[in-house]
């Protein structure tokens, strides 16, 4: 090796020795830190599952979560048909297992959305979803289904929980988004998600469109639509406008509205 | 960088010699993760760490690193660490990484870290460059913190996302200011803040770069 630092030879010793340190430690990292994030991502989409299904306690123990959310089954849904497909059909071991969000960008599971059916601005729509049951002695009690779509800056990802009559809201929040921290940010806001319960997504003597909304302004309690508003939130209106549209998607045609009627008949 | 003191090169980037304030660097990230305290000093860590290990590990190969390879090589290093932090982050600090997200894998183009690995790593010891990293990262730190303390503050009326102000949307009479929440009010913070510190330590002004000529010609009225 020459003792001259700037010779070729020792350029490219340098530079293949670097990468190798480097892609050793970087991988090293990864490898080692995957079972752990795994493990906090799982915990995190159960927390979120059981804080929408308004059952749990606050600041439990992972363990806790883990005994909380045995309670819950996993069950899959075509959303054309609104019945339930079992595991075995899509190649899977549980239902648990599906990956949903994976599905809905894979061309095999999903179907591309016309721009008048995109409400919800997710232009892809996977056509199996993952619903959980809280069932106390085999009735259902709880229905808590996965939705998602565009605010103002990101994607918002969310549970909607509906108590057994398929129309009553039980519980609602989201889990994943990127809106700005203080005006759309504040769907997180727990004051914001008390009012949920007790709304009612469907006016049903009336069809079986979605009507719930954001109301601008505030709702007005003494109207009889009182139940189907919720107060919308002030400096937020495009991440507010959003979540309405998003709720009317998977609310609506093309989302859980054949599956929700289907368990208002049966249940 | 002739004075090499340990207790200057820890303590002067924080207000002497301060990356952001003097050398307007890494004002970037500096905008972004500056809505709440918390995360700014979760930022400040991981900035500190990057800047650290990077200055440390620069100056220990820095007689082999060839000339005409020598930012690369430096960025590799620093790629390399913040996907460590990262990687730690999310393993250790869930909550706060998926706020934070993109702004970690940024501190790769964090102007503080290259430039401390440029201009002080390549020509000091490793423990030195170690502490510099430290130093800097704190000065980058002192400055998110300031920055976060007002627009938490003033902007959610609250400190580490514990109310001091109860705010209208919880029933309270205080109407948060919305500007402060987004980016460019921390251009506002960050400009007050340098004027601040010019004003105090006057060696930090710069010579001005051209005079205004009077106005000789009336125009208009």
């Amino acid at each position: 090796m020459s003792s001259n630092k700037e010779s070729t030879q020792k350029t490219i010793i340098v530079a293949l020795l670097l990468c190798l340190v480097c892609s050793i430690v970087v991988a090293a990292s990864v490898v080692l830190l995957r079972p752990i994030q795994e493990k906090n991502k799982a915990l995190n989409l159960k927390v979120n599952i059981l804080a929408a299904a308004g059952i749990l306690k606050e600041g439990s123990s992972a363990d806790e979560v883990e005994k909380t959310f045995e309670r819950i089954t996993a069950k899959l849904v075509d959303l054309n048909t609104g019945e339930y497909v079992s595991a075995e059909m899509l190649g899977l071991k549980e239902a648990i297992d599906y990956d949903q969000k994976k599905a809905s960008k894979d061309p095999k599971l999903s179907k591309v959305l016309t721009g008048d059916q995109d409400i919800a601005g997710i232009k892809r729509r996977e056509q199996y979803a993952k619903v959980y049951l809280l069932e106390e002695n085999d009735v259902v009690e709880t229905i808590i289904v996965p939705v998602h779509g565009y605010g103002l800056w990101s994607t918002l990802y969310g549970f909607v929980a509906l108590e057994n009559d398929a129309n009553t809201v039980a519980g609602f929040g989201f889990y994943q988004h990127a809106e700005t921290p203080g005006l759309g940010g504040e769907v997180d806001n727990p004051k914001w998600k008390a009012q949920w319960p007790g709304k009612k997504i469907y006016d049903l003597s009336a069809g079986e469109e979605p009507v719930i909304k954001l109301v601008k302004g505030g709702v007005n309690l003494t109207r009889p639509d009182a139940v189907y508003g919720v107060d919308g939130l002030s400096g937020a209106t495009l991440t507010g406008r959003g979540v309405t549209n998003l709720l009317h998607f998977w609310m609506g045609d093309n989302g859980f509205q054949k599956y929700l009627s289907r368990m208002r008949e049966g249940a | 960088m002739s004075d090499t003191s340990i207790k200057k090169v820890l303590l002067d980037p924080i207000a002497t010699n301060n990356p952001i304030a003097l050398q307007i660097l890494g004002i970037c990230s500096a905008l972004a993760v500056t809505t709440s305290l918390k995360l700014s000093i979760v930022m400040t860590i991981a900035v500190c760490l990057v800047t650290a290990f990077s200055s440390m590990s620069v100056s220990m190969i820095r007689n082999h690193i060839p000339s005409s390879i020598r930012i690369i090589v430096q960025m590799t290093i620093i790629a390399s660490l913040v996907i460590v932090v990262d990687q730690l982050l999310r393993a250790f600090a869930y909550d706060l990484s998926k706020q934070l997200s993109v702004f970690v894998g940024l501190i790769i183009t964090n102007c503080i870290v290259m430039g401390r690995a440029e201009a002080f790593a390549m020509k000091n010891g490793p423990g030195m460059s170690f502490v510099d990293g430290i130093g800097n990262g704190l000065g980058y730190g002192a400055m998110l913190i300031a920055v976060a303390f007002v627009r938490e503050f003033l902007g959610s009326g609250s400190l580490f996302g514990v109310e001091i102000l109860t705010t209208v949307n919880n029933g309270g009479w205080y109407q948060p200011n919305g500007l402060l929440l987004l980016p460019p009010s921390a251009f506002f913070i960050i400009g007050l803040i340098i004027w601040g510190l010019r004003a105090w330590k006057t060696e930090q002004k710069e010579p001005v770069d051209f005079k205004m000529k009077a106005h000789v010609t009336r125009e208009a009225f």
